[in-house]
């Protein structure tokens, strides 16, 4: 029954299922410029809101005038915190368990902070008003190093003034956060000391943004005559946003719906409550009205969530033949003035200690510290699952300097400390169980396609023109393996404000074979409802472009928990999987009444049940379609539909093996990426083209990180990149070409053996660029610089080396 | 980013122009392709309350070639440049550098004109004028007046121009011999690190006249006689290039922004140099 003959091929064929390079069904309305955009939303009477913000770092808020802005024609309102104060919204809580001011109380904590915020009939009205607002302010001690925070007697946060413990832990000083350990520190050290080898390296993972093409922003309109709030935002979680809308306004959660429309990339800056939604709820609340919010450019880039900003020191411990035998990783992690990372709750430094990367390292010990600082809050996993960047950017670099300090090919030393393919599950010394993963294969496939030891002959050769004065290139060689840790989570240690990790589906089936499927995630662009409906198709028999997938309306939409952390195929996927068996079920047992034998006799076929060992005897799943609607079937309720919610048993671990090619020029430094290959193992395979689609833009996004991408500030507190014309947002332009390969090494644990994708080549790709830039060095006597690798800091490498005569 | 509100005219000829600016005095600015100024307006840098659209005014428009005296139409946009076949075979410098300004929404809207009023020390054009040696016609209440591009810059956003003024057009002579457009930049769409402008003649296998303009390396566009005059008589060998680089050192003064700091930018300023006078050379 299970060999594909042509005929059963082309039903199959038909269904569009899972390994389908299906187009995306999204695009037609994306590529004619008919998305629908929040700001897209256009409604009678809505008012439009803006910010007047903190031009200081640090500064006491002492007045705040709003007469001007009241007096011009137009302006409806402008809130400050004693507006927010009788109603408890002048704070709110962050989802790292902090909580935030919504507009300035008393005093600022970063650099386009939100003071006041002016409502107004139409946008440049608003804009006019945010100018006229007069705040008077007394300038305060700035801090923008963690380092030298925790040293300063200057108190960031006075309202935490004598709490020694926070939600994560004992305080060490009052611009302590907390600290975050994981593995055993005893025996690491034991390791440590005793070992043949050890390297210590620290590195600083500089500040930078998701930058998503659309900015944050939302519509909220209260509707007073039924009393219901309808928030329409730009929410990678538009369940947990209507939970919290909830609890913080005190209207009843059934009186309350969220609509994320089209999302212009989200990346996780659209993970987190930001002041203007909640400004926005109160404005509509007070006046009426639909109140729209959204932020420019610069604000986005200023003030909703960074990514990264961490400062991370390794020791790594081995023998002399390159085992590894321990590692330490200390981290000072730099939160800005509010602790508003977006991580499950019970992991303040996300999932860090998925640092011992794809090896195997018996002892770790990880400590993360985070830190207040004169600089915005956020923290969120950009284009990664949950801090899993820093994680893997840790562990690449310190393989990299432990082949340096041995004296070792780096390729080779990863190969000898890989994890072994009967290792799996593995148990790592930090605390997870790796589910399935076959690394040697992967990485004996990359280094032969790119003919690696060619490369490095040719790299020898240029050294050695380089140092007889024929070339002013140089060739560096970046190789990465990464292993992700997606799809949170499990609901026993996943959760987000108390709401458990899982996700789900819904499935009706119409009476004429067609369907709806709803899922609790969110698209910002991944391609949901092209994907989902595969897996679907697959599952149920019917043709995914007759499935409509929807999402992101919290009064259709069963409850998730949204779209970050590649949580989207392993969570949601599972569920839409599990919802289509539950389905499949029931249709086997209107097909056996309808072909009238016993419910074990038919057996599932591609698209229909049929007798079992009578092929030509056999109901399609549209005639069981039918007839669960037009037929009494004795003991079956009518209708066909289904409901899963699925909570994983484990997380997932994509992982791949990267190698950049690049050439430097070291008088400009200036990089040419020769070739990129990308060999991804995302387990099973739903929609290759997708797949090479999401690999593309996260090494893309990879490309921007390592080479130039950033949020810096000066001593001031000043943001000194918040356009994009410093802040690199690359283009076609500056894009190689990158070649995509796989392997397929299916999850074990999830129904249909997917990980999860869209993540992967930028946690693999920061490495393996910044790998390549530092790898043309080593010759030289490079050991460690520091991203972002621009074109003045490479110069400046090479300068330091004396390479410039 | 929304600019504050201001009053649109879209005059038919100068004389309406003029006669806008003498109206409103300061109040009053007039925009070309507007891609440095309306930024300006929506970061709320520029206030301009009356904003006087050059868009309509056949006059500014067109590319002449009159025998050897090449004149551009203030409007004429960077789009036109790079394909105008007849400049891009009498000055195929014009076309190499407007290849290097931004890219091409933004070159279909920027113009010559405005890329020289502006007076933006990044601005490629500025550079590019002085190196050809071209003169800049302007119009004002009292009439016309001419003033050369190596005269024109003042500082960072200072010009020669009086603000009742209108920039009409740039003529220099066909120029002769090698040329090259050289520029270091972050990515598209950027303002360079370092650019140099190069033309080059030779005679008897000597570099007989030199010209060479460094663009966003001081507060204006530097046009270094020394660099030139260090090229002169040579045939462009090492020693020559790191006597022009030298003298070049010494013209310019540019500071550190998030390019980089002033060693790097010195540095790459010599290297672009070197690397422009080779390929004019090459090519005279
Ligand atoms: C993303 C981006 C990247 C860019 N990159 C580059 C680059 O790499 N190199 C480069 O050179 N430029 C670059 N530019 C600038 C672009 O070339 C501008 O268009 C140009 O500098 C100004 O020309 P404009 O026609 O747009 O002038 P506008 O913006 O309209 O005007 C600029 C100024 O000149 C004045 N002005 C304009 N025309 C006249 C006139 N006829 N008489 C008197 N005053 C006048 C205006 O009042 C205004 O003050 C970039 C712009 C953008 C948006």
């Amino acid at each position: 029954m299970n060999d594909l003959t042509p005929e059963r091929e082309e039903r199959s064929a038909n269904l569009k299922g899972l390994g389908c390079s299906r187009k995306r069904v999204e695009d037609a309305r994306f590529t004619q410029g008919k998305g629908n955009y929040v700001d897209d939303l256009k409604m009678p009477g809505m008012l439009h809101g803006d910010f007047v913000r903190s031009p200081y770092a640090h500064a006491r808020v002492v007045s705040v005038n709003k007469d001007a802005a009241l007096a011009l024609d137009g302006v409806v309102a402008v809130l400050t915190a004693e507006d927010l104060a009788p109603l408890n919204l002048h704070w709110m809580p962050t989802l790292a368990g902090d909580k935030q001011m919504v507009l300035a109380d008393g005093k600022v904590l970063f650099q386009g902070q939100e003071v006041a915020f002016v409502v107004a009939r139409d946008r440049y009205v608003a804009a006019d008003a945010v100018e006229l607002v007069e705040v008077e302010y007394e300038e305060l001690p700035v801090l923008t190093d963690p380092f030298e925070s925790l040293k300063s007697d200057v108190v960031l946060r006075e309202d935490l003034a004598g709490q020694t413990t926070g939600p994560h832990g004992p305080r060490k000083h009052h611009n302590h956060i907390f600290t975050w350990e994981q593995g055993d520190e005893t025996a690491t050290n034991q390791v440590m000391d005793s070992a043949d080898v050890v390297v210590e390296e620290s590195m600083y993972y500089h500040r930078t943004h998701p930058c998503p093409l659309e900015t944050c922003g939302c519509v909220a309109s209260m509707d007073k005559v039924n009393g219901k709030l309808t928030l329409w935002g730009t929410f990678q979680a538009p369940h947990v946003v209507r939970t919290v809308a909830s609890m913080l306004s005190g209207i009843e959660e059934h009186n309350i719906r969220v609509i994320s429309p089209d999302i212009g990339g989200g990346f996780g800056n659209k993970v987190g409550v930001y002041p203007g939604y909640i400004c926005s709820i109160v404005a509509s609340i007070v006046t009426g009205q639909p109140v729209k919010w959204v932020e420019d450019r610069m604000e986005n880039l200023m003030a909703t969530a960074f990514a990264r900003d961490y400062w991370m020191t390794g020791k790594i411990a081995a023998t002399k033949e390159g085992k590894i035998t321990g590692l330490h990783c200390q981290v000072t992690a730099d939160h800005g003035g509010f602790d508003a990372c977006a991580d499950p709750t019970k992991f303040p430094a996300g999932f860090m200690n998925i640092c011992t990367g794809s090896y195997d390292i018996p002892v770790a010990y990880l400590a993360v510290d985070g830190v207040y600082t004169n600089k915005a809050p956020g923290g969120v996993s950009y284009r990664c699952s949950f801090r899993v960047t820093e994680a893997v950017y840790f562990i690449e670099r310190m393989i990299e300097v432990l082949a340096i300090e041995l004296d070792m090919d780096s390729a080779e030393l990863r190969r000898i400390n890989f994890i072994r393919k009967e290792q799996f599950p593995y148990q790592s010394a930090l605390g997870w169980e790796y589910d399935s993963g076959d690394y040697h294969t992967a990485w004996d496939k990359a280094l032969k396609t790119v003919d690696y030891d060619g490369l490095r002959k040719e790299q020898a050769e240029r050294v050695a023109a380089f140092k007889r004065g024929e070339t002013r290139t140089l060739m560096g060689i970046g190789l990465s393996f990464f292993t992700e840790i997606v799809g949170a989570g499990p609901v026993k240690n996943c959760d987000i404000l108390g709401m458990g990790m899982f996700d789900s589906c819904e499935i009706r089936i119409h009476p004429t074979g067609s369907a709806i499927a709803r899922l609790g995630t969110i698209s910002q662009g991944q391609g949901h409802a092209t994907t989902f409906a595969q897996i679907l198709a697959s599952e149920i028999g019917i043709p995914a472009d007759s499935i409509t997938i929807e999402e992101g309306d919290t009064d259709t939409a069963p409850y998730g928990l949204g779209t970050y952390g590649s949580r989207s195929t392993p969570v949601a996927g599972a569920a839409a999987a599990m919802a289509g068996r539950k389905i499949r079920a029931k249709a086997q047992m209107i097909a056996a009444y309808l072909l009238e034998v016993h419910d074990d006799d038919v057996e599932f076929d591609v698209d229909r049940f049929v007798v079992k060992g009578v092929p030509e005897r056999f109901k399609t799943m549209k005639d069981i379609a039918y007839a669960a609607y037009n037929q009494a079937i004795p003991g079956l309720e009518p209708g066909l539909e289904a409901v899963s919610y699925y909570d994983p048993p484990n997380m997932t671990y994509p992982f791949g093996a990267y190698v950049c090619v690049m050439d430097i020029d070291v008088d400009t430094g200036v990089p040419d990426i020769r070739r990129f290959y990308a060999l991804d193992d995302c387990g099973t395979r739903i929609n290759p083209m997708i797949i090479e689609g999401q690999v593309h833009g996260g090494l893309t996004e990879a490309l921007a990180v390592a080479l130039g991408q950033e949020i810096a500030y000066d001593k001031m507190g000043n943001v000194k990149n918040a356009t994009l014309m410093d802040f690199f947002l690359p283009t076609a332009w500056e894009v190689p070409n990158f070649e995509t390969d796989h392997t397929v090494t299916p999850s074990p644990h999830h129904p249909i053996g997917a990980k999860g994708v869209g993540e992967s080549p930028h946690v693999g790709g920061v490495p393996c660029f910044s790998n390549a830039v530092q790898d043309a060095f080593r010759a030289f006597g490079l050991r460690h610089t520091n991203m972002p690798h621009d074109h003045w800091r490479i110069w400046q490498t090479a300068n330091d080396l004396g390479l410039h005569e | 980013m929304i600019p504050a509100a201001f009053d649109y005219y879209r005059p038919k000829d100068v004389e309406g122009v003029l006669a806008l600016l003498q109206e409103h005095g300061d109040d009053a600015r007039v925009m070309a392709g507007g891609h440095s100024l309306i930024p300006m307006m929506k970061f709320r840098m520029a206030e301009v309350p009356h904003l006087i659209d050059l868009q309509d005014i056949a006059a500014l428009r067109g590319i002449t070639i009159d025998g050897d005296t090449i004149t551009i139409g203030a409007m004429v946009s960077q789009h036109e440049l790079i394909n105008h076949d007849g400049l891009s075979a009498a000055a195929p410098i014009l076309r190499e550098t407007a290849l290097q300004i931004a890219d091409p929404q933004v070159r279909y809207m920027g113009t010559v004109g405005g890329n020289i009023a502006n007076g933006d020390p990044g601005n490629d054009m500025p550079g590019l004028m002085q190196c050809l040696d071209a003169q800049i016609e302007l119009l004002g209440p009292e009439g016309s007046r001419v003033v050369a591009a190596r005269d024109y810059f003042e500082a960072a956003y200072m010009t020669d121009r009086e603000d009742d003024e209108i920039l009409i057009s740039v003529s220099f002579a066909v120029p002769a011999g090698g040329y090259a457009y050289e520029k270091q930049k972050r990515k598209i769409g950027d303002y360079a690190t370092a650019a140099a402008a190069v033309q080059i003649t030779k005679v008897g296998g000597k570099v007989a006249t030199a010209s060479i303009a460094m663009t966003n390396l001081s507060d204006v566009p530097v046009w270094s006689l020394g660099a030139a005059d260090a090229l002169v008589g040579t045939a462009c060998e090492a020693g020559a290039l790191k006597a022009a680089v030298a003298a070049m050192l010494g013209d310019i003064d540019p500071t550190e922004d998030n390019r980089g700091p002033v060693a790097f930018k010195r540095h790459v300023a010599g290297i672009i140099l070197t690397r422009a006078i080779t390929r004019a050379w090459d090519r005279a």
